[in-house]
């Protein structure tokens, strides 16, 4: 017996003693009617093939392991980012539980939103009812601010009408005739979460812009100096969005973070709960028409809501989730002159650190080869950065990246020496990602936590980066965007890469000539 | 620890006025459907006097699932060596990919496809033209990169039953074009039903149209002994199906099937041949005990093997069903572990003893684990389930105390309130609800995922158990929720 009560031991242990190991071959052999060992060998083999990549690359029908999710998990994320609003997601119960539970494992926080709950009598006659009294309910129990309306593929596939069931809500009675309720359709058989956060931030915008459905006259807009600003869908929310802040506060930009939910998930345990925390304030969100410019920190996650704004008369500045040197230099001096304010110095010193620790460390990334994939924004971010620092992208794979994406990494990874050798994959998912790591092996992977499947088969080394992450704790916190989140960035590099060595040249007397202290 | 007459009566008065305070804050016509599903449990009544399988409340957010959640996340999902097809959109698969910690023994992406996520990932085409023929490749290409799948099944999502597709044509077609193999439709559309339940239901039914039937006749892959048993409804998370197994076996039973956890197609196909099934979740799978009952003469019984308590009622309960040498090896067995018991006893007991504890879980749960709290000396206070039915809270007042705080289909609203007035030193419940309580200072265990931990079930679990509400309960973290300044 393995267990004891001085010593607890739990599955780590417990399933490797002798006990169940026995008890696991038992099965096997006598009741599982497994394959044999060798056959299972011989075609784990077959799968590292060229061979086997050609027919996996055939493939048309069939999606394994993707690296996206759904349109209205997009939604949600978005719409947690505007102050006291609770996200109202119209259509089955089943897939709100499952965002909520997406992000609590990422962000090791409470997600609120609620569902309209819609089941086979709204299949058929319409998810009115459950529109309207939903409304109600939640109005009254949960007392938001704002209610931000999106729909699951049921009542997409139904074709319930958003703003005519919302309009009915307010006639009922079930919400007062002025209050703010935004609306997007986010069909999940269209584009992927940041369609979503997409669709959803320019429903907001174009509700508080547009004259809130009806509600209200259109607003006029009288040019100012502020600037107003998008994250996009980003698994480093809290960090990021902290770190932009920062940034703006040194030049002293005027400026409105449209959707900040950096605070509603990172909420302090002192003996109370905070159902909605921070936040961007709606009248700010209405206020935003006159700016001057939108940034958006991810094109992908915002080509309706950025194309929208450009009606308004508004410059409109995407960029692709910039991490590094040259990235930040970008964001900087778009900032810079959309506002005329100068960068500080401050930033600039910020800005030589970086540089400075690149160079310290760079000869222990230089010429090693990444394989990269995530959301289209992360893979230019991250491909970029790595260029800057010597490293060799390999592969770059976004299973919601189109042909204008794949044309975009191609010009960035030709802008440089170290990009020669790189393939790009749009529209791919995690399994062609496995023939690939086997046919053009690389040094490093860089992902979310689904790569760990793909470290544990192929061997290659996975360094944490993207959207979830549910294995490792409270990187969110961390930024990635600006000098001091390129930092961050670097280390989380080059800790993998000195486990590494230190993992290859630990055996005493056999590898440990190069097992240094210093490196 | 029964509670004197004048306490109880002043804690049911509590727990009573306390529900209609928290009812206060619903819209009229919604207060008296929730009123319906809270309820504070009489001594001697049938059941906990809850309205439940209900559909639940737009708008309120509930905690439940969908019916999906419960075939392809519950049911399917554990049996390892077929590839189990999320078939519509993309979002489904992935979010219910690998998070339920069905523990499994195989090579992954080869003989076994536990923690991968197979979907037809549907575009606006497949939804305008229907998926049929992208499903039907989608097989075909399956059966290329997988040889060694043992089957397939089809667990559609909303829009499957919504655009009018034919799996159930396209399932046959298929098997046939691959010699027999099964292949197995499901519909478990997340509309259907008010909850994960019907999902559950579903499933099982799939099992006995597409499973069973299509097996009979097919010879048996071993000889048959007076001692087979099957598990049902254990879905080994964290290795709780691995943790009964081995004290069955060692009472001399021999376990042919798990259901579903570490399961094999091979081992659902020789089930209805076991002299026994026993059931640890009622929930979840009693529709395919009893059809194995009426229709192949098995005979099931329930146990429960959370806690020495239980697991010594629930050991000598299905040594019942066998000959003396049977039963001589359950009281070999329960004495075999005794001692460590007693040491997990000794030395949790101290540090948790009158404890008390809030439950919230799904439909086996809120009232199988309360004979393991009682074992540390705690107290479960409050208890509820996401997707129970009336025989589910029927079977709770054999658990439960006069006084019992009883919440069915509790939404986020209630919980909190409930939690904030009754104060318990444990909140016991999922992932959704872990850090709201946390936020609040309140000790939380998962107790759908184990909080990553596990088994809990067993003799080895309970020693897990032990440790992990201990670690939760005294941590010096909720010593430091309030700032000294």
């Amino acid at each position: 017996m393995v267990q004891n009560a001085e010593n607890v031991v739990d599955h780590f242990q417990l399933f490797r003693g002798p006990e169940y190991r026995e008890m696991f071959k038992n099965k096997r052999d006598n009741f599982e009617n497994g394959t044999p060992e060798e056959e299972v060998n011989r075609v784990a083999e077959w799968t590292k093939t060229v061979e086997y990549q050609e027919k996996n690359f055939a493939r048309e029908a069939l999606t394994i392991n993707p690296a996206k999710a759904c349109q209205p998990l997009g939604a949600v994320f978005a719409a947690v980012g505007f102050e006291g609003t609770l996200p109202f997601v119209h259509g089955s119960q089943g897939c709100v539980a499952y965002y909520r539970s997406h992000f609590s494992r990422h962000f090791k926080e409470p997600t609120s939103a609620v569902s309209s709950s819609m089941t086979e009598d709204a299949a058929v006659f319409g998810g009115l009812t459950n529109m309207v009294d939903g409304l109600s309910n939640a109005y009254n129990m949960y007392k938001p601010k704002m209610i931000a309306v999106s729909t699951t593929c049921m009542a997409e596939v139904i074709g319930d009408d958003l703003n005519a069931f919302i309009k009915t809500s307010r006639e009922k009675g079930s919400i007062p005739q002025d209050y703010d309720v935004t609306f997007a359709h986010t069909p999940a058989f269209v584009g992927s979460h940041i369609t979503g956060y997409d669709n959803t931030m320019k429903g907001v915008v174009e509700y508080f812009w547009g004259g809130k459905a009806g509600l209200a006259p259109k607003l006029e807009r009288t040019p100012n100096n502020s600037i107003n600003f998008f994250g996009g869908f980003d698994g480093y929310t809290v960090g990021n969005l902290r770190e932009v802040k920062r940034i703006f506060d040194l030049i002293g930009a005027e400026y409105t973070i449209i959707g900040d939910n950096s605070d509603v998930w990172d909420t302090p345990a002192d003996g109370e709960y905070r159902m909605y925390d921070g936040g961007t304030k709606l009248e700010d969100v209405a206020n935003a028409v006159n700016a001057k410019a939108t940034i958006s920190m991810q094109q992908y996650c915002t080509e309706k809501t950025l194309d929208y704004i450009k009606t308004w008369g508004q410059e409109t500045v995407a960029l692709n989730h910039p991490i590094g040197v040259a990235g930040t230099d970008k964001f900087l001096m778009e900032v810079s002159r959309l506002t005329g304010k100068p960068i500080p110095d401050a930033l600039k010193k910020e800005r030589g650190r970086l540089v400075d620790a690149i160079a310290d460390s760079h000869n222990h990334i230089h010429g090693k080869k990444f394989a990269i994939y995530g959301d289209p924004d992360l893979c230019l971010g991250v491909a970029a950065f790595l260029l800057e620092l010597g490293a060799e992208p390999t592969t770059i794979l976004s299973t919601n990246g189109g042909k204008s994406w794949e044309k975009k990494v191609r010009e960035l990874l030709a802008s440089s020496p170290y990009g020669k050798d790189c393939e790009v994959y749009a529209g791919k998912d995690l399994w062609h990602m496995r023939s690939l790591l086997f046919t053009r092996p690389v040094d490093f992977l860089i992902g979310n936590t689904y790569g760990k499947y793909l470290e544990r088969d192929t061997g290659t080394p996975l360094i944490r980066l993207g959207f979830p992450i549910f294995d490792r704790h409270h990187l969110h916190r961390y930024p990635v965007w600006g000098y001091q989140g390129a930092l961050n960035v670097l280390v989380w590099i080059l800790d993998k890469v000195f486990s590494e060595m230190d993992a290859h040249s630990n055996v005493a007397g056999k590898t440990d000539i190069s097992f240094d202290i210093i490196r | 620890m029964s509670l004197g007459l004048a306490e109880s009566e002043d804690l049911k008065a509590k727990n009573k006025a306390l529900v209609e305070e928290v009812l206060k804050v619903y819209p009229d016509k919604t207060a008296k459907r929730r009123a319906k599903h809270l309820g504070v449990y009489q001594n001697g009544k049938p059941d906990c006097g809850v309205k439940s399988n209900i559909k639940s409340i737009p708008g309120v957010m509930t905690i439940r699932g969908c019916a999906y959640a419960g075939s392809k996340g519950v049911v399917w999902g554990p049996i390892k060596d077929m590839i189990h097809i999320s078939h519509g959109p993309v979002g489904c698969g992935q979010y219910s990919w690998g998070s339920r910690r069905n523990y499994y023994v195989g090579t992954t992406g080869i003989d076994s496809f536990g923690t991968m996520q197979f979907t037809s990932d549907f575009q606006e085409n497949d939804i305008v033209f229907g998926g049929d023929k992208k499903l039907s490749k989608l097989m075909d290409e399956v059966q290329e990169l997988f040889p060694l799948n043992k089957g397939l099944s089809v667990q559609s999502e909303c829009p499957i039953g919504l655009i009018g597709d034919d799996i159930e044509a396209v399932s046959k077609k298929k098997s046939k074009e691959y010699g027999g193999k099964p292949i197995v439709p499901v519909r478990c559309e997340g509309f259907r039903g008010v909850s994960q339940s019907l999902g559950h239901h579903i499933a099982n039914d799939a099992v006995r149209d597409w499973v069973f039937d299509k097996a009979e006749g097919k010879p048996a892959r071993f000889e048959a002994t007076e001692y087979d048993i099957a598990i049902l409804a254990d879905y080994n998370i964290g290795g709780d199906a691995w943790a009964s197994r081995i004290l069955l076996e060692e009472m001399g039973l021999r376990v042919v099937a798990q259901w579903s956890g570490d399961g094999t197609i091979a081992e659902l196909e020789a089930t209805p041949r076991a002299k026994l099934n026993v059931l640890h979740c009622y929930r979840s799978m009693n529709y395919v005990a009893r059809h194995m009952e009426e229709k192949y003469g098995v005979p099931w019984v329930e146990y429960n093997f959370f806690g020495p308590t239980k697991i010594l009622e629930s050991l000598r309960k299905i040594a019942a069903q066998f000959d003396d040498k049977i039963k001589e090896n359950a009281e070999k067995v329960i004495a075999k572990y005794q001692p460590l018991m007693d040491a997990v006893v000794a030395k949790y007991r101290p540090r948790l003893e009158g404890k008390k504890v809030m439950l919230y879980v799904g439909g086996l749960r809120p009232r199988h684990v309360i004979g393991a709290y009682e074992d540390l000396g705690m107290e479960v206070v409050g208890t509820g389930y996401e997707f129970a039915h009336n025989d589910d809270y029927q079977r709770t007042t054999h658990y439960i105390k006069d006084g019992t705080l009883v919440y069915d289909d509790v939404t986020a609203y209630e919980l909190e309130k409930f939690v904030e007035a009754i104060k318990p030193d444990l909140v016991g419940s999922g992932i959704k609800e872990k850090y709201v309580f946390q936020k609040m200072g309140i000790p939380f265990r998962q107790m759908h995922s184990w909080d990553y931990s596990g088994p809990y079930h067993g003799y080895d679990g309970f020693a897990i158990f032990a440790r992990d509400m201990d670690m939760a309960i005294n941590s010096p973290i909720w010593k430091l929720n309030k700032a000294p300044f």
